[in-house]
């Protein structure tokens, strides 16, 4: 599984990275955790609203900090 | 009229909170109603208090209704106008955007990327600090519906025009490289707008209660002490002197004090209750609180990471300018009507 935090760096993209993180290993799941920081790419995703998720190429969270509950939610 | 005044002195003036925070001060603390004391303690707790209530209320409410209108959503809507409507629609759609400074570029970047014309992004730009619901029911509230409405009604005339004018100006090659690079490279049916249930909305608009008194509990607090300053400790005489009428320089000296001030509208209101109080022309007074929340020192920083200089002066020069112009201008009208 390859996940994604689109982020240009601001608080809330650092906190959702970190969330993400610990839900990874709370799954115990073979997984890769990518940052996206350039806004180029980040639009490329069709995102505006940061911190956004990308799990496996599909946007599936815009312009929140999901807790680490509903992270594991939509990864496991 | 009444059922509305009924409404608006229970819910947005609160007298309730101001009679029990008077009875408090002077039969629990026995204080003495006429002392200097009295009323600061008085001004600033009774402020406070009903700043905090309506903000949260009023952030949920104005969230929810957000909710419905992410960036993207508002970039698919933007491009399927043209000219001065365009502008308008940037405008209004600016008051209900979920945004705050530290997503304007994105904002910024994915407007002109969606090829909408520099003209919109800016009209949107200019009313989303300056104007949004929340901030219209919280000045109901203080300032009561006239000033309420003169300023939701100036905000957005000056977000339609500055936009057109910079429309007008063909600017397009003053935005940096990078950002003209990506100009109307973007697919707009491909932006991303996520389904969201009842609980998705209302866990978004709580977020944003918490994120907002976050950002801006402090600026309210210190609005209220300053606010609570003029209201009881700088003499009437002075404040007339600089702001008040026989003053000819009096808006332009409120309009250049609020351009480094960074504060949110909230944080404003309190300090234009307190000068109006004391006599200060309601131009000056609007012409203070525009230039505080549409101007400021880190919106000026970010914006110029997506233009260049001569772009960004323009910008503020127009905002200035339309900001002086409503602020004499309901000076005149206050004394003509």
């Amino acid at each position: 599984m390859n996940i994604k935090v689109l982020g240009s760096g601001c608080p809330s993209c650092i906190k959702l990275e970190k969330y993400v993180k610990i839900a990874v290993e709370q799954l115990e799941l073979e997984a890769t955790v990518e940052k996206v920081t350039d806004m180029k790419d980040i639009l490329g995703y069709g995102v505006m609203s940061t911190p956004a998720l990308v799990i496996d190429g599909k946007v599936v969270s815009t312009g929140k900090v999901l807790s680490p509950k509903d992270i594991i939610k939509l990864i496991g | 009229m009444g059922l509305f005044n009924t409404f608006n002195d229970i819910f947005l003036k609160m007298n309730w909170l101001y009679n029990a925070v008077f009875d408090v001060l002077e039969r629990l603390f026995q204080l003495d109603p006429e002392s200097t004391i009295f009323g600061i303690l008085h001004f600033f707790i009774y402020d406070t208090i009903k700043i905090f209530i309506l903000l949260s209320v009023l952030i949920f409410i104005v969230s929810y209704i957000q909710s419905y209108f992410p960036p993207e959503r508002t970039t698919k809507i933007l491009g399927k106008f043209k000219g001065i409507t365009g502008n308008i629609l940037g405008a209004l759609l600016g008051t209900i955007t979920p945004f705050c400074s530290c997503s304007s570029i994105p904002i910024f970047i994915g407007f002109t990327r969606a090829g909408l014309p520099l003209g919109v992004t800016f009209s949107f730009l200019i009313s989303s600090p300056l104007v949004d619901l929340a901030s219209f029911l919280i000045l109901m509230s203080f300032l009561g519906p006239q000033i309420a409405i003169a300023y939701v009604v100036v905000g957005l005339i000056l977000a339609v025009l500055g936009g057109f004018i910079i429309d007008k100006a063909k600017m397009e090659s003053y935005l940096q490289d990078y950002v003209i690079e990506m100009r109307a490279t973007g697919d707009i049916d491909g932006l991303v707008v996520l389904e969201m249930n009842t609980k998705d909305r209302m866990k978004f608009s709580f977020d944003q209660v918490k994120d907002i008194v976050k950002r801006v509990w402090l600026y309210v607090l210190i609005g209220v002490g300053i606010g609570s300053a003029i209201h009881n400790v700088i003499p009437e005489d002075v404040i007339g002197f600089v702001l008040g009428g026989n003053n000819p320089f009096n808006v332009l000296l409120a309009s250049v004090v609020g351009i480094p001030m960074y504060a949110d509208i909230f944080g404003t209101i309190p300090i234009a209750e307190a000068l109006l109080g004391k006599g200060v022309g309601i131009g000056t007074v609007l012409a203070f609180m525009m230039s505080v929340t549409a101007l400021s020192l880190p919106s000026m920083v970010m914006l110029s990471k997506v233009v260049k200089k001569k772009l960004l002066i323009t910008f503020i020069a127009i905002v200035s300018i339309g900001i002086i112009i409503i602020g004499y201008l309901f000076n005149i009208l206050e004394i003509i009507l």
